[in-house]
């Protein structure tokens, strides 16, 4: 018997695949995610979607999606999405980011992008660390682990983006794993109905740069590792402060709400001054 | 057979998260390091391995009326 082509197939660019992501990688999973969530969102098309990302590994992704795409600079998906949904507010802005692309070098930019409230959906893959330069500490890994630049472990304590998202102003934030697909995808979509600044971080696994210098298995281990660490946000929120310890984190929405968005704030500034808009 | 495991080859990186995820021990790694199908008969069609290849190498589908 053929097998039924799967739906989610046409967003991928069939002559790109395979990837270039390790074995075992969790972006390959958290991109299916993404198109899974556009599926559900049949308004979205190849001709009115555009996917900007950054530099990185979880960058790579726009490569492999079958949109209008934008790989651009470390740090700077944010702005060039803005000046994408600020010339065309027509469009379905889609960034994917990384934690050392976003929360390092793109920091200020994402604070920003926050407070103006701009209709993007921002997906952070989060792998714990900088994987295509050798596997660096990123303001995202956390306390005590292991990278190339801290032998010893780190001593910092990691960057929370979705508490940053929610402090600066976003109006979805929210965060899942590798390992919960099918919530991963809900997430994201959810993201996608927000008309406002949407921050979704996807925890993933870096089997060959960060999980083997914190000798955390196989891939598939590391998955475990989320299935067993993750608590949905209802049940985090009931547990007593001495139970939130060690590796456990929640996922879920962790706010959803509404706030004119940066276009639709800037048009009326437009009209107010008489001018046209498009 | 409750099902039909479809492998694109050249797309498997051979992780073994699809084998390591499988309940009923379908799956297992070739010789060269990619997916294959050793115990066919137990698989249950529950697609565990489908949803959590990276790398979209292995699908399945269920046979109707199975």
């Amino acid at each position: 018997m053929e097998m039924a082509e799967r739906s989610y197939e046409k967003f991928f660019r069939q002559h790109r695949l395979p990837h270039m992501w390790c074995p075992g990688c969790g972006n390959g999973i958290a991109m299916k995610a993404i198109v899974m969530a556009i599926e559900k969102h049949p308004e979205l098309t190849a001709d009115n979607t555009v996917i900007v990302s950054g530099i990185g590994c979880s960058s790579r992704a726009s490569g492999y999606m079958d949109f209008d795409t934008l790989h651009t600079a470390h740090g700077r998906a944010l702005p060039f999405a803005t000046g994408i949904k600020m010339a065309r507010p027509d469009l379905h802005v889609i960034v994917i980011t990384g934690d050392g692309d976003c929360t390092a070098i793109g920091g200020n930019h994402f604070i920003h992008s926050c407070r103006r409230n701009i209709d993007l959906t921002a997906i952070l893959f989060n792998n714990s660390i900088y994987g295509m330069t050798g596997g660096q500490t990123s303001p995202m890994t956390p306390m005590g682990k292991k990278a190339t630049t801290t032998p010893y472990g780190s001593v910092a304590r990691p960057l929370d983006p979705s508490a940053l998202a929610k402090a600066a102003g976003a109006t979805y934030v929210a965060r899942s794993t590798a390992y919960h697909v099918h919530h991963l995808a809900k997430m994201i979509e959810q993201g996608l109905n927000n008309k406002g600044f949407s921050f979704i971080e996807a925890i993933v696994q870096c089997p060959t740069a960060y999980g083997r210098k914190n000798k955390m298995g196989t891939p598939a281990d590391m998955l475990a590792w989320m299935r067993d660490n993750a608590v949905m946000k209802e049940a985090w929120d009931k547990l007593p402060e001495e139970k939130k310890q060690g590796e456990k984190f929640p996922i879920g929405v962790f706010l959803d709400s509404r706030y004119v968005d940066y276009a639709t704030a800037y048009n009326d500034v437009i009209r107010a001054a008489g001018g046209e808009v498009k | 057979m409750k099902s039909t495991i479809t492998i694109k080859s050249e797309r498997c990186k051979g992780c073994g998260i699809c084998v390591a995820f499988c309940p009923k021990k379908v799956l297992g790694l070739s010789e060269l390091g990619k997916v294959q199908v050793e115990n066919g008969e137990s698989c249950i069609a529950c697609a565990q391995c489908e949803l959590r290849c990276p790398d979209y190498a292995i699908f399945v589908d269920k046979k109707e009326g199975a």
